[in-house]
């Protein structure tokens, strides 16, 4: 008995795990998609949600009134970034773009250090730091409201880029660029517009997960590159393949955590991508 | 504006003033220098400032007038070297071991530098020292913990803070002394902590002293700090029911590791922590009401003012220098570890490095001569000073109160941790 109470008590926290980790990679897998861009700042747009967040927070808006606040300056920090920046990198080599946005990596965090030093922040008393019970089971409140939030996020942009005309535009654009530019797609206003969505998520991202964690110049790597492989395992470029590729990893690690050893919770998870790339290199749910 | 401006007028008017009581350099002996290697910029940077700032302040306290119950302070320099002065000589390490190496060579070669101190960080003292090794420099380390720096043989390197082998030690007897004088028997240890040369380092020490002790380890994680969760580890810990458990962790993974305990109504009597992230100002700001009855090991306090009244003055003259921040048990150690060089100076009466070397050997500086809850400074064969320890705190109302070892002690220690509120 105590040990099927542990398995779905291990159950819950691996979906809810999974669920923060398809937040942070649903807007990393769109602006695959659409550009053929692995934007490597990723985390380091997350860090900065997250300051955003902070900031807001201590002006009196909380991290969830102070959300819809976060998105928007997120959105629009993504297309100045794809104006000034990545719009200049897609027009050089395919590793222009690669060494690009990992130099923009490195000067946000160099930036964020100088700017706000290398403390640790969190936002003082945070909303949902209680505990409720879901099905017997004890779960934090602030997990739920972050797995809500992901699941959301997830049904508008799937929504988003399969129903509207714009979505459509982009998905004419990740399938063929130039077929695309001639059916008069405006590429530089999708790829702008791609990218500022990208950057929305992770808004919305960094505002929930400052319920349950601190921000420092480096907090968005460990999410990143959990992210890194979430897109590759789901298919980069597909959304719903992002969020099934999250729950499966939030269940590995930490079904391997508890039922291997703490240190090797991660094993499972890169062997399950090993496996995936071996057997199907597109990903599970990845096109071709 | 007009304010600030007269005020600085005011300032330059009083040091000009000033200038012709301190003594004239024509007769004076040359000023003796030690050389000083800190993290001035990268990472560390701001912590390589307060260190430099205090190391100053006991600079400036050695060569001036006024005396505090503290070693070779106010006694207008060095008596026995005719009364020179110290003068502090810094060089950066910006973190980094290979940049401590070079920068402990410019000081040795370029500055002549009587005496190494420094480097904060353990990987820049481990280099560092090394250099001070070759040249036969005496290298004084105030401030890393790392318990394998005085286990490699040196014959120049002393250390003057506790390592973290003897911070576990203080968690085993603060048991030992609530068994005998409350009757408080714990018996089940879980040892937690991140993977990395502090949590690894710190957990095997507790692990080697609970056999040597008698306690049983029901349990011992490792974790990466990055770590984006902590769902397993809650787990394991859970089903060890531990009557306590040792903590070496960063802030994220604290915070992480205290809502997972308290959802999952994990209730040790005690969670005892090794500083870090439970001593960062945002845990309690953070946790609120869940910190409450966490224990963490410090390195010093202000509550040592009722052994030392030297600790509220000293600890003013800091502020006024450092732009209102408090001493902390970085910027004190390092306080403390000029003036073990300034002390084993003077007694050598010569600058020879040997004389030196075997004058810091002989060091005997009581405990309530320093800023630190030590007993003495003494050090032993291998350079450590024998007389070290930390304190214990525990956050009670939002504050931690030193509760171990229970002659610096303020509050009694409230045992066991309150319950979790949900």
């Amino acid at each position: 008995m105590e040990a099927l109470t542990t398995f779905a008590q291990l159950l819950v926290g691996g979906v809810l795990t999974g669920l923060v980790f398809a937040l942070v990679a649903v807007g990393l897998t769109l602006v695959y998609g659409v550009m053929d861009v692995v934007n490597f700042a990723h985390g380091e747009f997350l860090m900065l949600a997250m300051y955003a967040t902070l900031g807001l927070a201590l002006l009196g808006l909380g991290p969830l009134l102070g959300l819809p606040l976060a998105v928007i300056a997120m959105f629009l920090f993504g297309i100045i970034v794809y104006r000034v920046f990545v719009r200049r990198l897609l027009a050089g080599p395919p590793e222009a773009t690669v060494f690009g946005t990992f130099g923009l990596l490195v000067l946000m965090q160099g930036l964020a250090q100088a700017v706000f030093s290398s403390d640790f922040l969190s936002v003082p008393s945070p909303p949902f730091a209680g505990t409720i019970r879901f099905a017997g089971l004890p779960v934090s409140q602030a997990s739920v409201v972050e797995g809500c939030g992901a699941l959301i996020l997830t049904a508008l942009l799937f929504a988003f880029v399969e129903y509207t005309e714009t979505g459509r535009a982009m998905r004419a654009v990740a399938e063929d660029r130039i077929a695309a530019t001639l059916m008069g797609i405006d590429v530089q206003r999708i790829n702008g517009l791609a990218f500022g969505i990208g950057a929305a998520c992770v808004g919305a991202a960094g505002g929930l997960l400052m319920l349950s964690y601190p921000v420092y110049p480096t907090a968005g790597v460990p999410f990143a590159l959990t992210a890194f492989v979430v897109v590759a395992l789901g298919g980069f470029g597909s959304i719903s393949g992002a969020l099934v590729a999250a729950l499966l990893v939030g269940m590995l690690e930490v079904f391997g955590g508890f039922y291997l050893s703490p240190e090797l919770k991660l094993v499972p998870v890169y062997l399950a991508y090993l496996v995936v790339v071996l057997v199907r290199p597109q990903g599970l749910l990845g096109r071709r | 504006m007009l304010a600030r401006r007269l005020a600085l007028a005011l300032a330059t008017a009083l040091t000009l003033t000033a200038l012709p009581l301190a003594p004239t350099g024509a007769a004076d002996p040359p000023d003796i220098v030690i050389g000083s290697v800190l993290p001035l910029t990268g990472a560390s940077a701001q912590t390589g400032a307060a260190l430099r700032t205090a190391q100053l302040l006991a600079q400036d306290l050695v060569n001036g007038h006024v005396s505090y119950p503290l070693p070779m302070v106010g006694k207008s320099g060095l008596p026995h070297l005719g009364h020179a002065r110290i003068k502090l000589v810094f060089a950066d390490s910006q973190g980094k071991p290979d940049q401590a190496r070079a920068a402990a060579e410019q000081l040795i070669t370029q500055e002549h530098a009587v005496a190494l101190i420094g480097c904060y960080t353990s990987s820049t003292t481990a280099t560092a020292s090394q250099v001070a090794e070759r040249y036969g420099i005496p290298f004084l380390n105030p401030d890393s913990s790392a318990p394998s720096l005085t286990t490699r043989g040196l014959k120049w390197f002393f250390r003057t803070t506790p390592s973290d082998a003897t911070f576990a030690d203080n968690f085993f007897q603060f048991f030992g002394d609530l068994k005998r004088t409350k009757k408080i028997d714990v018996k089940k240890i879980a040892i937690v902590g991140e993977d990395g040369l502090f949590g690894a380092g710190a957990g095997d020490a507790e692990e080697q002293l609970a056999k040597k002790y008698g306690y049983t380890i029901v349990s011992r994680i490792a974790y990466t700090a990055t770590t984006t969760e902590v769902n397993a580890e809650v787990q394991k810990v859970k089903a060890a029911a531990p009557d306590v458990i040792m903590m070496a962790s960063y802030l994220p993974d604290a915070l992480l590791f205290m809502r997972g305990f308290k959802d999952q109504s994990v209730q040790p009597q005690a969670i005892m922590a090794q500083d870090a992230g439970f001593i960062d100002p945002n845990f309690v700001r953070t946790e609120g009401k869940d910190a409450e009855g966490i224990f963490t090991r410090e390195v010093f306090s202000l509550d040592i003012k009722h052994r030392n009244h030297a600790v509220p003055l000293i600890n003013q003259l800091f502020e006024l220098r450092f732009s209102g921040k408090p001493l902390d048990g970085n910027t004190a150690r390092d306080f403390m570890g000029v003036l073990v060089l300034a002390d084993a100076l003077d007694r050598a009466g010569s600058t020879k490095p040997d004389a030196i070397r075997t004058a810091l050997q002989k060091t005997n500086i009581p405990g309530n001569l320093t800023l630190m809850p030590w007993k003495n400074i003494q050090f032993d064969a291998s350079g450590q000073n024998q007389g070290g320890s930390g304190i214990i705190e525990q956050i009670q109302d939002g504050k931690y109160e030193t509760v171990w070892p229970f002659d610096v002690a303020v509050s009694a220690p409230i045992w066991p941790m309150p319950a979790w509120k949900h």
